[in-house]
């Protein structure tokens, strides 16, 4: 079936199954691999893009559900004024290991910034529990947020 | 794991060069190649290029490549390697590309006897030798220069990519010297900057692959696209030795977007256009399984063997004394056994391996911390040769061990020569928990004594569980003995004049075991800091001040334990419902004290409250790296510690995905402050893996100090009834 995405505000139309999620739309069809497959049910959060600014599982997202809709994804979330922030904090805190799970932590806590700027330490907890980091940057991600969050003070 | 060989001269790496030396310059060009490129780089080189070893490559266009023969899995290795390399060759690292090592014996680790990436051991290996390939090229560039001018060698400089000559004021960059460096003999010897020389050795950079992990563009494995490819899921039996025994293959090819269905005697592959049809044609053809001889196994079956075969006495590993003599004498004793579970590696990426299989050779995508085994492992599969096939080597989206087997690349390649076109081959997350090749399950007895003024009297530490050294590396047993299986057992950092310690191998047929994060000291640490912990609680001791006592020979061991005692605050008053533990260890020549505080609450629920390390690694090469390797390994110990477990019933795994092999959040994460009390003098030890050594023994010890309950097996979160977040 064919369905008409809107992807880091580019048209794309794709040839694929209803039923198929974005995921896989993303990384098998556009080419678009910075969004990662951690665990297929929505359990890890390393999938995590943004659906009409809100931050999605792409895993258990349709692109029928998707469809008319506006998603983000890693690779245009510099284009975002927090997300390029959240990406200069996670440099300057060096949060990153090994690093795949962090496209998903990426959009999480850009999600959580745009709707709460001046987040505390519950809604960080509450934010960023469903994307696992295996490396165990947690301490990391935490004080990148909190200085993401002081550039808008 | 251990050190293999440790008698290989280094010297051979300065001259080292390429036996694939045509394959080499090619693979910068291929697609899918983590090449981490520095801004100003250029790409395309034109002229002689400069390649002094097989470590650095210099074109005329100026751009300095370090290639790296380690693989980068988040330990920050890359940072770490290429900082040693551009200290001595006189670069900044934002002058310098990186790129991952083909397959080649230039890339062995002569310490480890292969092309590994593993037992904390890269900067350790790499210290010495790739310090002297970085200088050796300077060397070759300044010889060059000095010849352009007339003037002698000791007469120049090199520093930020050129070569000065300060008396006329003249300079050339390292591209103007390369085609000239080239016909520069290799320096038959070097000498190496004075640590106060370092400007880049001992401080911390921006790390080299970072940048391209916030934006999508960092190639893992998984993420290879190839003109042509096509995506495929896998499916082996999940019981250990079945086979498969039929399959639907019209459903799966009627699936929109299949194109074929391939078959090995013990798993299946659906392949398809993408792969969600890969995973709808695989529901489809809903594979069936002969289960074998393993089809009734659970864990209960392997336990009761393992048990009754610790009851025999095993290899020795350590006999000092008379341990049985001096546990009677002792005036404390204490006879208690410990468990420590399988355990799943669940890195976030999950097994892929990307290949084209040709008649006349083959390429290989895939992340591994063996590229040398790899490319065997295809070999084998399809009676290739293995010069004709190429690995590129990617960033691994997390190793902990897992990705030291490469059993996985080989039933990859078997299925990939059954098609003519590229297909990357996926483990679902399911396949990745439920296939893994488990850390052992460990049933240790221990018997310990004191005597009335607290010195050790007699220590009696007997081990039983399956050898990963001797399906890994059987070279390395030593005449039945794991020294894997020992380590952090044979040795501990404590005075024990009457010491046994014995390996009794027991090998469980429905799982295969393998390296695990911390490999014997996770095990072993656990066990022998616990047990120090029970003979200080039932004497009435400090735990910490009995450390002190018993490892008073140990003046590093005093050192760390000091600093963390000032800095986590041992000793002070504390809320109803905490405790702090302590667990010291060395391990991989490094030395670590840590701190744990726990808060527990009425239902069991288990709060970390903060840690505390004090690390003594000797050299200090990239101290926020260090930082960053203790937290993470911490918190992967603690993760592990606190909830894991693979279980088997009717010889299937039970855990499946993260809702049963649960992972910690970052709403369940300690604070982590670590102290680095580094000696300069001493050995320079490994990083990678002594966080997570520490975490079970610390949360052990702080939860008896919280609760009274002295938790003997891991996971520890069930036994107190607050597994539930």
């Amino acid at each position: 079936m064919r369905f008409d995405l809107k992807i880091n505000s580019v048209l794309r139309e794709v040839d694929v199954p209803p039923d198929m999620p974005v995921l896989w739309v993303l990384r098998d069809i556009l080419g678009l691999t910075g969004t990662k497959y951690g665990c297929g049910v929505a359990q890890c959060g390393a999938c995590t893009v943004h659906l009409d600014g809100q931050p999605v599982r792409a895993c258990l997202l349709t692109v029928a559900a998707a469809a008319g809709h506006d998603i983000l994804t890693i690779e245009a979330v510099e284009h975002t004024e927090t997300g390029a922030k959240v990406q200069q904090a996670w440099l300057d805190e060096e949060v990153i290991q090994c690093g795949y799970c962090q496209s998903g932590q990426i959009m999480a806590a850009t999600a959580l910034l745009q709707q709460t700027p001046q987040p505390t330490d519950a809604d960080i907890d509450e934010a960023m529990a469903g994307n696992i980091c295996r490396c165990g940057t947690y301490v990391r991600i935490r004080k990148a947020i909190h200085k993401a969050a002081s550039h808008d003070a | 794991m251990t050190r293999k060989n440790l008698s290989t001269s280094r010297r051979a790496l300065l001259g080292a060069a390429l036996s694939g030396g045509g394959g080499f310059l090619l693979s910068a060009f291929l697609p899918g190649l983590p090449l981490l490129k520095a801004s100003h780089a250029q790409d395309t080189a034109t002229g002689v290029v400069f390649r002094p070893n097989a470590f650095i490559r210099i074109t005329p266009q100026g751009s300095v490549t370090l290639i790296m023969r380690y693989a980068e899995m988040g330990q920050g290795i890359y940072t770490g390697i290429s900082m040693l390399l551009a200290e001595e060759l006189g670069v900044t690292l934002d002058q310098v590309s990186v790129e991952a090592a083909p397959a080649d014996p230039a890339y062995v680790d002569s310490v480890a006897g292969e092309e590994e990436t593993g037992g904390s051991s890269s900067t350790r290996d790499s210290w010495i030798p790739l310090r002297e390939a970085g200088a050796a090229a300077r060397m070759m560039l300044v010889s060059a220069a000095a010849q352009i001018w007339g003037v002698p060698e000791n007469a120049c400089q090199a520093r930020d990519g050129r070569v000065f000559h300060s008396a006329s004021g003249r300079s050339l960059s390292y591209g103007e010297l390369a085609g000239a460096a080239t016909h520069q003999p290799v320096p038959a010897k070097v000498s190496l900057k004075p640590a106060s020389d370092f400007t880049l050795i001992g401080t911390s950079p921006r790390r080299l692959d970072t940048k391209a992990k916030t934006n999508g563009s960092a190639k893992f494995g998984i993420d290879a696209q190839i003109p042509g490819m096509k995506i495929g899921c896998i499916i082996a039996c999940p019981v250990k030795g079945g086979h498969l025994s039929g399959y639907n293959r019209a459903a799966a090819l009627a699936v929109p977007g299949v194109v074929d269905v391939v078959t090995l005697p013990d798993a299946i592959a659906v392949i398809g256009e993408h792969m969600w049809a890969a995973i709808k044609g695989m529901e489809a053809a809903f594979p069936q399984w002969e289960y074998g001889p393993n089809a009734t196994t659970s864990t209960a079956d392997i336990l009761a063997q393992m048990k009754k075969a610790s009851e025999q006495s095993g290899v020795v590993a350590v006999k000092n004394g008379n341990a049985q003599e001096a546990l009677k004498q002792a005036h404390t004793r204490i006879d208690a056994v410990y468990e420590l579970p399988f355990l799943a590696h669940a890195p976030l990426e999950p097994i892929n391996t990307t290949l084209h299989i040709r008649p006349d050779g083959a390429d290989v995508w895939v992340g591994t911390q063996v590229p040398g085994r790899a490319r065997q492992e295809v070999a084998d599969a399809t009676g290739l040769r293995p010069e004709s096939i190429a690995v590129h080597n990617h960033l691994i989206g997390g190793g902990f061990g897992r990705r030291l087997d490469s059993n996985s690349i080989g039933q990859a390649a078997r299925f990939a020569k059954q098609v003519p076109y590229p297909v990357k081959l996926i483990w679902t997350r399911e396949e990745d928990i439920t296939q893994d090749q488990f850390r052992p399950y460990y049933y240790d007895r221990i018997s310990a004594g004191l005597t009335q003024d607290g010195a050790i009297s007699g220590w009696h530490h007997r081990t039983t569980g399956s050898s990963v050294t001797a399906r890994w590396y059987p070279e390395g047993m030593q005449n039945g003995l794991d020294p894997d299986a020992v380590e952090g057992a044979a040795q501990t950092p404590y005075a024990m004049p009457d010491q046994l310690v014995e390996f009794v191998r027991d090998e469980p047929d429905a799982v295969t075991t393998l390296w695990w994060r911390g490999v014997g000291p996770t095990h072993n640490v656990f066990v022998v800091e616990s047990m120090i912990d029970e003979l200080a609680h039932q004497s009435g001791q400090d735990p910490l001040a009995l450390r002190k006592k018993l490892a008073a020979h140990q003046p590093r061991a005093l050192k760390v334990l000091n600093e963390v005692e000032k800095e986590s605050g041992w000793g002070k008053a504390l809320p109803a419902g905490h405790g702090m533990g302590i667990a010291l260890h060395y391990s991989f020549q490094t030395w670590a004290a840590t701190v744990l505080e726990v808060a527990v609450e009425k239902n069991g629920q288990i709060r970390l409250v903060q840690a505390h390390t004090a690390v003594d690694c000797g050299p200090i090469v990239f101290p926020d790296g260090i930082v960053a390797q203790i937290q993470g390994g911490l918190i992967f110990g603690l993760t592990m510690a606190l909830y894991n477990e693979i279980t088997l019933k009717d010889g299937r795994v039970e855990q499946t995905n993260f809702h049963n092999y649960r992972m910690m959040r970052l709403n369940e994460a300690p604070d982590i402050q670590v102290h680095l009390v580094s000696d300069p003098d001493a050995e320079i030890g490994g990083i990678g893996e002594v966080g997570t050594v520490a975490a079970a023994p610390a949360l052990a010890n702080a939860l008896f100090a919280a609760t009274g309950k002295r938790l003997r097996s891991i996971p520890f979160a069930k036994q107190l009834g607050g597994e539930k977040a």
